[in-house]
């Protein structure tokens, strides 16, 4: 039994050196979870029925285009959001067959049926092309918070697709969330828009909106009192342009006041379309609109060539800031709604750091005081196993990139009673064993013999418990589940094999008749 | 040291009786308090809701922070100390899906009232009552998969009659704690759950380590009955059984007194749950053995 000692001993330096080795030095090596670092975590939901029905009603937009280049008579195409159709009625039931020709190039969709006047066509979209558009619009949304994260500048952001619509965004020691949560979650579609200047706004208001135009309003904040105020504006429906057409957006600072604003460039095509737009509307007002938002409208004064637009408003440098983020990175393909948002302040974490190695450090104390008294010298290596036993669990903790978190900590605590476990049960038996009367020797042998098989039973109920842990948990908890695995994995090491050893290493040395113990 | 001199020969069968009325009991109690508190108080984690932590410099007067509350409209709020008097911890039952940051509101909304550059946002939880909905069932169907999981492992271990028994004593221990939540007026959270499944592996572990001294010494049995060779074996391991339940103990304890508000739930339920985990191994996982025991007996 002695004669593998050395074997035994060089095993155990090597796999202690390599627990310090990788969790060395340890602020690099071990990963804090959100908890104890401060930072923020949020679940968002892609509505992604709202980038469906854009597209419907896009594709609806399409289909009224290519039909009138028919020169067909259409009474009307309209968009049903509810069952995903397109109804389409004609004036003449001649025109039928054409515009049949004409849907045939819009393959996702089906015609299911015709109306009994021979007028109308119902068409459906495709499942499958419903299912691409909501996959798109989370991995397309994704990717636009990515690019705003990555240009806020937050170290080691997480983000990642969750289930089917879910983005997890995880800013570890964001210093300021409120200003983090209106970066990704604002869906920032940019839009141009004209004043309605033909119809009265006071009409509007009181009820009767023209079918072409539509109220928004300009949203101010007074940041001191969050009072909020709002000035409606009455604006043709009709988009002129999209912020799908800018190459760029940045704050400047105007000459006079020092004001910020942002500045746009368009591409070519934006440019064009811009130029002509301002060309044709001289004197009249053009709102610039974001998120249904109106930021300003000012009054158009002349064309503007070259492909260049500011938005203008009383911003602060921040907000301007973050709004030209924002646009640079594009629009959300649909919004986004937060379903969950934990976010912990800095001071909190290094407060929950602090108390959490206090009371590791007294719980261990406390039981390694506890087990001196109790086992004398065997309890000494009882407490050498389990010093070892922490030293192993920092290191696989390390291994794994498991973040330490803050129920993490409580399983640390809770392996530190737990692998005490182990030897209070080998101990137990050799007591029992020298009670018959058996040699010091033969009731070490006997005693971690018949222990192990308990031990491992004993564990892996524990173990069992910690693995659905592991699988349920979110964040912390599974901090918490990782660390108890781990901890009950090294403890079957430290307390049986590496006690063993040192046991074996100390008989092997002097013939004892009496076990301190 | 030893905590007993000699072997020990209590009889603990002899005590089936008082300890299932003890048991029942306290069952009893916690599913009244149960009951009569509506069922069980979920935090936000499974009912939905904001939590804002905020910490004051000077302890601020909490009438005051509720007529502040009052002006954003969040609906209904409970709002208490945390830990001392100048953390706040404010619980509103509305969770807001639209984007807008409650926490940063909660604390603008005490401007009138307080100085704001005396407060500290601490710590914001938002969670949806979709997501509320989807981690209460989580929660459910995880303790549901641990309890599988362990009659499977037992079951092969052992023999399914030892798993039953087990099984038992863990439901036990687990009604026996929620109903201590129930009485404290503690909230059901994530990290309850997590106690909870903690408590599941730590019960089982102490009625294992009974269990298998139970299989060894009924190996060799002689001419000793059921009862008198469980009684042994549960004074065999009872040293043991009592040092394992105090080391953990202990560390519990100083996490319950030092490891902060945060986590002080979390230690409340461990703490309990290994006082009754170390009851229930003792006095009632091995009554169940006897029972089937004796039933199988009477079929012969």
């Amino acid at each position: 039994m002695y004669k593998n000692l050395k074997w035994r001993t060089l095993l155990i330096i090597v796999v202690v050196l390599g627990a310090v080795a990788l969790a060395y030095p340890l602020k690099e090596k071990i990963a804090l979870g959100l908890d104890l670092q401060g930072g923020m975590h949020l679940v968002l939901e892609v509505k992604v029925e709202k980038a469906v029905e854009a597209s419907l009603e896009r594709l609806a937009d399409d289909i009224k285009r290519d039909i009138g280049e028919e020169d067909l008579e259409v009474d009307r195409i309209k968009a049903i959001f509810e069952t995903l159709q397109i109804n389409i009625r004609m004036v003449d039931e001649v025109d039928l067959p054409p515009v049949k020709k004409v849907m045939e190039d819009y393959v996702f969709f089906k015609l299911i049926s015709e109306d009994s006047d021979g007028l109308g066509l119902v068409y459906q979209m495709d499942q499958d092309q419903v299912k691409q558009i909501q996959e798109n619009a989370v991995s397309q949304g994704l990717e636009t918070i990515r690019n705003r994260v990555d240009q806020f500048g937050v170290s080691e952001p997480t983000i990642q697709v969750q289930g089917e619509r879910r983005i997890l965004v995880q800013l570890p020691g964001v210093k300021d969330p409120e200003r983090a949560i209106n970066l990704i979650g604002k869906t920032a579609r940019l839009e141009f828009k004209l004043v309605d200047e033909e119809n009265s706004l006071q009409q509007a208001l009181s009820g009767s909106t023209p079918a072409e135009s539509e109220i928004l309003y300009k949203r101010k904040e007074n940041k001191e009192t969050g009072e909020v105020t709002k000035e409606p504006f009455l604006l043709k429906k009709r988009t002129v342009l999209t912020g799908e057409t800018l190459t760029g957006a940045e704050v400047r600072f105007d000459g006079d006041f020092n004001e910020p604003y942002v500045a746009l460039n368009f591409n070519s095509v934006g440019a064009m379309i811009f130029h002509e737009v301002t060309r044709e509307n001289i004197r009249k007002r053009l709102a610039i609109v974001l998120d249904d938002n109106v930021y300003s409208a000012p009054v158009i004064q002349d064309a503007i060539p070259g492909g260049r637009a500011q938005i203008t408003g009383q911003f602060t440098s921040e907000d301007a800031r973050d709004l030209a983020i924002v646009l640079r990175a594009g629009a959300l393909p649909a919004p986004v709604v937060i379903l969950e948002n934990r976010t912990v302040g800095p001071s909190l974490g290094q407060d929950s750091i602090n108390k959490g190695i206090n009371s590791i450090i007294f719980g261990g104390i406390l039981v390694v005081i506890f087990i001196l008294i109790y086992y004398k010298l065997s309890g000494a290596i009882a407490v050498t196993a389990l010093s070892l036993n922490i030293v192993l669990l920092t290191g696989a903790l390390a291994y794994f990139g498991a973040a330490l978190t803050l129920p993490g900590i409580a399983g640390i605590i809770l392996t530190v009673g737990m692998a005490i476990d182990a030897n209070v049960l080998v101990f137990e038996r050799i007591r029992e064993e020298i009670k018959i009367g058996k040699t010091v020797r033969a009731a070490i042998e006997a005693g971690f013999s018949k222990a192990f098989r308990t031990i491992v039973d004993a564990n892996i109920t524990t173990f069992i418990a910690a693995v659905v842990l592991f699988q349920f948990g979110t964040g912390p908890i599974k901090g918490f589940a990782i660390t108890l695995c781990i901890g009950i994995a090294a403890s079957m090491f430290t307390a049986v094999f590496v006690s063993r050893t040192i046991f074996d290493g100390t008989m092997s040395r002097k013939k004892l008749d009496k076990l301190s113990i | 040291m030893q905590l007993f001199k000699n072997e020990t020969h209590f009889d603990f069968m002899g005590k089936i009786k008082p300890a299932m009325a003890f048991s029942s009991l306290l069952i009893l109690v916690g599913l009244i308090s149960i009951a009569i508190s509506g069922g069980l108080k979920y935090g936000i984690d499974f009912a939905g809701g904001t939590l804002v932590q905020l910490q004051f410099k000077n302890p601020p007067d909490i009438e005051v922070i509720r007529d502040g509350l009052k002006t954003i409209g969040l609906g209904d709020s409970t709002i208490q100390e945390f830990g001392s008097k100048k953390d706040i911890l404010i619980r509103v039952e509305k969770s807001e899906e639209k984007l807008e940051a409650v926490g940063a509101m909660v604390r603008r909304s005490l401007s009138g009232e307080f100085n704001i550059e005396e407060i500290t946002l601490e710590r914001v939880e938002m969670v949806g009552p979709k997501v509320g909905r989807d981690l209460r069932e989580k929660a459910l169907l995880s303790i549901l998969y641990a309890i599988i999981g362990i009659v499977i492992y037992i079951s092969w271990r052992f023999e399914l009659q030892y798993a039953i028994a087990a099984i038992i004593a863990l439901i036990h221990d687990v009604l026996v704690t929620m109903g201590a939540f129930s009485i404290f007026d503690k909230e059901f959270t994530l990290v309850i759950v997590a106690a909870f499944l903690t408590i599941i592996g730590y019960s089982l572990n102490d009625t294992i380590v009974v269990f298998d001294r139970i299989r060894e010494n009924l190996r060799r049995k002689g001419k000793f009955s059921t009862i008198d060779i469980i009684n042994a074996s549960i004074n065999q391991t009872l040293s043991r059984t009592l040092l394992t339940s105090g080391t953990t103990l202990l560390v519990v304890v100083a996490l319950f007194f030092f490891g902060g508000e945060i986590i002080h739930d979390f230690s409340f339920a461990l703490l309990v749950g290994i006082f009754i985990g170390t009851y229930s191994s003792i006095f009632i996982a091995s009554v169940f053995l006897v029972y089937w025991d004796s039933r199988r007996t009477a079929h012969r």
